[in-house]
């Protein structure tokens, strides 16, 4: 580089351009989180939904499928399964079927013995994901 | 070695590459899950290797780069470390708290593990990236913290250089935005927003000052160009990872309940992500052409010629590829961003690991500036089978992703997500085998630890 580009301006640029745009980005979060509410659906927050993403955590659900598009790529995208599979009753009516050894030769979600209120549960808060306005993600029913 | 406290560096090193070991073989086994589905089911299922996989992964790069700061900074301080027992016993409480993690994790249902540790006194688990359960990411603050004392003790009350400040800043960040794991609220779109600000502001902002300040270093040490050079040139690289990156976090914000004018925010800064790698590589490509020494540590300089140069491409290009929201509209959560994953990290971070573990070795087990030349012959070889095996298990990932993408997300009839795993199989077969060369390379790697040792130091030629 230049001599006449000096090591300080090369720090002043650093410091100033750091310092003003962490500071835009707070001023975009500070936005964001105050007109979330129009968008993350947290009027359907229930207590079903609140258990329900609590065994979605505690079964680490992420580990295999994404939500919303985040998470792992060698399962189905979750945040659409209420549309996909008809609703809560085919949610609950999959998740309980699952084989406890698998299937021979393909991927298969674990048996995991979920109660009839975790079941349902579950479903509530994939219920409460699909509705939370994604900007028309993902493209299709297929997710 | 100038001071003796460097080296502390060492078990942090070997810590490093024994458990890099071990998130390769995971890496195997999650790979051939991919193709035969039921592979160690349901022992292993694909989320647990996954969690193995990812965690280990983080930890050895954290031991890595405390590995490289309790080298480098006595050094540049020009004192010793201010406290090398701490040190010592900070690197055996995150050995023994990480393996019992993974060992938590192999061996206890997670659903268990979560209850074992008491995840409902404070739930941060089941979060991707950030399994832990709580009390290891208790124990992992507090590992943190003891380890920026050592280190800023050290720097503050020692000579000032541009590496340190850079490196403790890049530090200071990782420690300071660790804290957002703690957040966990049940408000699930809050909950994706806050946990970007550890694993963005991680990745694509403070790590790249670690990466930055390493670089500079191994490159002072071996080019012999003048510091205010190099320095001034780190100033501007991390000026602009920073300016473009922080915002650039907006590209993750497209999709997941934020409001849409992420879409360009996200697109315009993160296009520019870029520019930070790309002048990288500028940087040290020239910074050899312009040496006034030939390092002997041949090894060493290749590592860092190839940090900068598949940084740009892991990070820089194939971050690029899918960046822009209208393309991330088709590509985000597919093959595309497990290609990309895998790219950024060996290019950014974990050669960059391997870099200060190749400068600093040889001086750590005794030799006066590098090893012998049949063994840096054989590091050389490693570099160029890691390098490769991870150019194509890349390539392989993205010709799964752009089919992927086509049949279930563009085409005219969209394809269930499992009928698309099957018809892109051969592409996962393919990575697979691209993952053994791979794992052979870290073989061979390991491996020239153990030979030419009994054979003369090479020599700075003329």
């Amino acid at each position: 580089m230049s001599q006449a580009f000096t090591k300080a301006m090369a720090r002043n640029i650093f410091y100033g351009g750091t310092v003003f745009f962490f500071l835009l980005f707070l001023a975009l979060s500070l936005d964001t989180v105050s007109v979330l509410p129009e968008r993350d659906n947290r009027a359907n927050l229930t207590e079903a939904v609140v258990q329900g993403k609590k065994l979605w955590e505690n079964n680490n659900c992420i580990g295999c499928h994404t939500l919303l598009g985040e998470g792992a790529y060698f399962a189905p995208e979750l945040g659409n399964a209420f549309t996909r599979l008809g609703g809560k009753d085919g949610i609950m009516a999959f998740i309980k079927s699952r084989p406890v050894d698998g299937i021979p030769g393909r991927r298969s979600m674990p048996q995991f013995n979920f109660t009839d209120e975790q079941l349902n549960a579950l479903a509530e808060f994939l219920k409460y994901s699909s509705e939370i306005n994604s900007a028309n993600w993902p493209p299709n029913v297929q997710g | 070695m100038q001071y003796s406290s460097q080296a502390v560096a060492k078990p942090y090193f070997i810590a490093a590459i024994g458990l890099f070991a071990g998130q390769i073989l995971f890496g195997l086994i999650l790979g051939l899950q991919y193709v035969l589905g039921d592979f160690l089911f349901p022992e292993i299922p694909f989320n647990v290797a996954r969690m193995v996989h990812t965690n280990l992964l983080i930890v050895w790069l954290l031991f890595g780069f405390m590995g490289a700061a309790y080298y480098l900074v006595p050094e540049e301080s020009e004192r010793e470390l201010e406290s090398p027992m701490l040190a010592l016993a900070m690197f055996w409480i995150f050995l023994v708290a990480g393996a019992l993690t993974v060992l938590g994790y192999l061996l206890v249902p997670y659903a268990g593990l979560a209850q074992l540790t008491g995840n409902d006194l404070l739930p941060t688990m089941g979060r991707e990236f950030l399994e832990q359960p709580t009390i290891t990411k208790l124990g992992i603050v507090v590992v943190a913290l003891s380890f920026l004392y050592n280190i800023g003790m050290t720097i503050l009350k020692g000579r000032k250089t541009v590496v340190t400040l850079v490196l403790l800043i890049g530090l200071t960040g990782l420690a300071v935005f660790f804290l957002f794991s703690f957040y966990n609220p049940d408000n699930l779109v809050l909950d994706k927003f806050f946990w970007w600000w550890v694993v963005h502001l991680w990745v694509e902002g403070v790590w790249e000052l670690i990466l930055g300040s390493i670089l500079a270093f191994v490159l002072i040490k071996t080019t012999g160009v003048d510091r205010e050079v190099i320095e001034k040139w780190l100033y501007i690289i991390i000026a602009m990872t920073l300016i473009t990156g922080i915002v650039g976090t907006g590209h993750h914000y497209y999709w997941i309940g934020t409001p849409e004018y992420w879409q360009w925010w996200g697109s315009v800064f993160s296009a520019m992500e870029p520019i930070p790698f790309f002048m990288m590589t500028v940087f040290a490509f020239n910074m050899v052409n312009k040496r006034r020494r030939e390092h002997p540590n041949k090894a060493a300089v290749l590592w860092a010629l190839g940090t900068a140069t598949m940084a740009f491409l892991g990070a820089g290009v194939w971050g690029f590829l899918h960046t822009l929201s209208p393309v991330n509209y088709y590509t985000h959560g597919s093959q595309i961003t497990a290609a990309h994953g895998h790219m950024a990290f060996y290019g950014a971070y974990v050669m960059i690991v391997l870099t200060i573990i190749s400068y600093a070795m040889p001086m750590l087990r005794g030799r006066t500036a590098a090893n012998s030349n049949k063994s840096q012959v054989l590091e050389m070889w490693s570099f160029w089978l890691m390098t490769i095996a991870i150019v194509f298990i890349t390539l392989f990932l993205t010709a799964a992703g752009i089919l992927q993408v086509y049949l279930q997300r563009m085409g005219e009839n969209p394809l269930p997500f499992m009928v698309v795993q099957d018809k892109v199989a051969l592409f996962y077969w393919l990575r697979e085998i691209a993952g053994l060369v791979f794992l052979i390379g870290l073989l061979t790697y390991i491996a020239s630890f153990f030979v030419g040792n009994d054979e003369p130091e090479a020599k700075e030629s003329a």
